[in-house]
């Protein structure tokens, strides 16, 4: 086949793997936008910590991957309650620029307390998988993105039927059409925002850890992919979970596509940039995104 | 001494100094900054000068944020553009610094303004998103466009030269920046007395409301943006002749979660406000660097842990005020002043 193509389909599997992790990430952003209206400007911190504590669990206290991998997902769990209770319960109703300001804090506080205890130099992350490629067709993909993908769609499934079939998922859905009346219906709606903190942050702490293995270091530059959900979630919809999972496969194949053809025209870092000039198009074009709902307020 | 509000005009009620006491300390801290560089030492002249720079950058964004209700998170952005545009109008093209500092502010301006842009279609966090977006884009240009920007290196700012004195050493750069802070100060403490300023304040309120009684959101949106982002390019301008050098990283995201935290913990919509902000963002991790010197003796590892300790400090005090303060340093001053107004006879 012709290598031009090979190429190409190259670009889009790294796309749609690493765009896996994307959508993984965004997922726990759109459930706390959904639940509480609350936007979170640390989701980066989030991934970076939860791969930092995954790093510590297995490389650093040397514990078993089966016994490293819940523990990692409790301590998220635990990071979640702590800023779901301690910083944003105390904001409810106060106005957005609190909010977002609040996020940034907490943010602030994490990557503080995770530089303090473990420093700021790139750690050797365990290799979940061989890095030897094989083929699928024509086209050479390594087996850590093929497990990457194939984890995060796992998940999401998962994370769908919880959605749609569990009692608690039900009462998640019903918060976020209405408030009022799900908590007229028994709902603990504060139960609720508290709980899709903690989503937010096991999903974050999975593709922390997936990013890391995908790139076999941590360090915290990771947090930077944190900051892609932002292009994800305005492509999908702020308020869609299918628009989460879309929109970070979209943006991984657009970032590595335009990475792949633009870098040499105009100078590297291309990939970088591109998914926020969509982000700007986007919201200038359709701000609801491909699935969300169409109730932006015009100004 | 002053028992009560007696105003029964509008001219009393738009007052800047309601007593003569403020008058008479504002002169104090003039007459004392004014001496400053004679006795105090390069350190603390430092400090001063950042403090200057952020002050005039702080009133900038909280015009936008504070008085206007547009959230930016592309502060650092605008500050970037000041000082590349000042930087490489002196080193490439050889324009004076008294010359450079306006011309770097006006294109500072018309960069806001296309920043400002998204603001007529949008509001709140998609606001907040898109100037998120436009950080990184900025980001992007500003590192790829290498023949004037040399990339991530940047390049060195020859020092300023002004009416033939080289403006090389800390004590010489202090004068121009304080005698930029204090017409920033006053500008932007008048502009809230005038009909651009109640726009502003209006618009911020209830947007669809101003617009009915008659203000152009659009327009008085767009001259936010371009008021404060060129406040910012003046900061950005003298940001590049105090550090000398100009590079990417200077102009992080975090820098622009500085600015904003600014505003937040001196007090959003309060010209005293930004300069309190701006005080406390610069000296918080000058009092943590004091504070692990004098520890090093019990902890020999104190100063290692400045960078983490100022992260965590600084996200708590951004959560604190937030929590118990939103009105920040401001709100504090008031009460602290009214207190002390009628002692010791209160009530």
């Amino acid at each position: 086949m012709n290598a031009q193509i090979v190429f190409l389909l190259q670009l889009i599997i790294t796309g749609i793997a690493v765009g896996g992790v994307y959508s993984l990430m965004a997922l726990g952003f759109v459930l706390i936008y959904k639940a509480s209206t609350v936007v979170n400007f640390g989701p980066g911190e989030l991934v970076l910590f939860g791969a930092y504590v995954a790093w510590a669990t297995t490389l650093n206290m040397k514990l078993p991957v089966v016994v490293a991998l819940p523990l990692t997902l409790v301590v998220a769990i635990l990071l979640g309650l702590v800023i779901e209770r301690g910083v944003l319960r105390p904001l409810i109703g106060e106005p957005i620029i609190s909010v977002i300001m609040v996020t940034f804090g907490f943010a602030s506080v994490v990557r503080g307390v995770l530089n303090m205890s473990w420093g700021s130099d790139t750690r050797p992350f365990p290799a979940l998988f061989s890095s030897e490629p094989f083929h699928l067709g024509p086209v050479p993909v390594s087996p850590v993105h093929l497990w990457s993908f194939v984890t995060v769609m796992l998940l999401l499934a998962a994370f769908s039927l919880f959605f749609k079939f569990s009692l608690v998922g039900t009462a998640m859905r019903a918060t976020a059409d209405n408030q009022q009346v799900a908590q007229s219906l028994g709902v603990s709606v504060k139960g609720v925002f508290a709980l899709s903190w903690c989503i937010a942050t096991v999903v974050s702490a999975l593709g922390g850890i997936i990013l890391g293995s995908v790139r076999g270091g941590v360090d915290f530059s990771l947090a930077d992919y944190g900051l892609k959900v932002f292009p994800v979630v305005i492509l999908g919809g702020l308020d869609s979970v299918p628009g989460a999972i879309v929109g970070g496969v979209l943006v991984g194949v657009l970032e590595n596509l335009s990475g792949g053809y633009l870098d040499p025209i105009l100078g590297g870092g291309v990939k970088e940039v591109a998914p926020f000039v969509v982000l700007v198009l986007i919201l200038m074009i359709r701000p609801y995104g491909l699935f969300g709902k169409v109730d932006v307020e015009r100004v | 001494m002053q028992c009560g509000d007696f105003r029964v005009t509008y001219a009393a009620d738009e007052r800047i100094f309601d007593t003569p006491t403020p008058i008479v300390a504002l002169l104090a801290v003039l007459a004392v900054l004014a001496l400053v560089p004679l006795v105090a030492g390069t350190y603390w002249l430092d400090v001063l000068n950042r403090i200057g720079i952020a002050i005039i950058g702080a009133i900038g964004l909280n015009i936008l944020v504070g008085f206007t209700g547009q959230i930016s998170i592309g502060h650092a952005a605008f500050l970037a553009v000041g000082a590349y545009t000042t930087a490489i109008l002196e080193g490439k093209a050889g324009v004076p610094f008294w010359l450079a500092i306006p011309l770097a502010a006006a294109v500072t301006s018309v960069f806001g303004l296309f920043f400002g842009v998204p603001s007529l279609r949008l509001k709140g966090l998609y606001l907040a998103i898109a100037t998120l977006a436009a950080h990184f884009i900025t980001a992007y240009a500003i590192i790829h466009w290498e023949r004037m920007t040399n990339g991530v290196l940047g390049f060195n700012v020859a020092p300023a030269t002004l009416f033939g004195f080289p403006l090389d050493s800390d004590a010489r750069i202090f004068y121009p920046i304080f005698a930029l802070v204090i017409p920033a100060v006053f500008f932007a403490k008048n502009l809230f007395r005038t009909k651009v300023g109640r726009a502003f304040i209006a618009v911020r309120d209830r947007d669809v409301a101003a617009e009915v009684i008659g203000v152009s959101v659009y327009r008085y949106k767009l001259l936010a943006f371009v008021i404060s982002s060129f406040y910012a390019g003046v900061a950005g301008g003298l940001m590049a002749h105090h550090s000398r050098i100009v590079f990417p990283d200077a102009f992080s995201l975090l820098v622009a979660i500085d600015y904003l935290a600014m505003i937040i913990i001196g007090g959003l919509g309060s010209i005293l406000g930004s300069i309190f902000g701006a005080v406390f963002m610069t000296l918080l991790p000058e009092v943590l660097k004091l504070s692990a010197t004098s520890l090093t003796g019990v902890y020999p590892n104190a100063f290692g842990l400045i960078a983490s300790a100022r992260d965590i400090v600084f996200g708590l005090a951004i959560i604190f005020f937030l929590m118990y303060e939103p009105q920040g340093l401001a709100r504090i001053w008031l009460r602290f002043r009214s207190y002390w107004k009628l002692w010791p006879y209160a009530y």
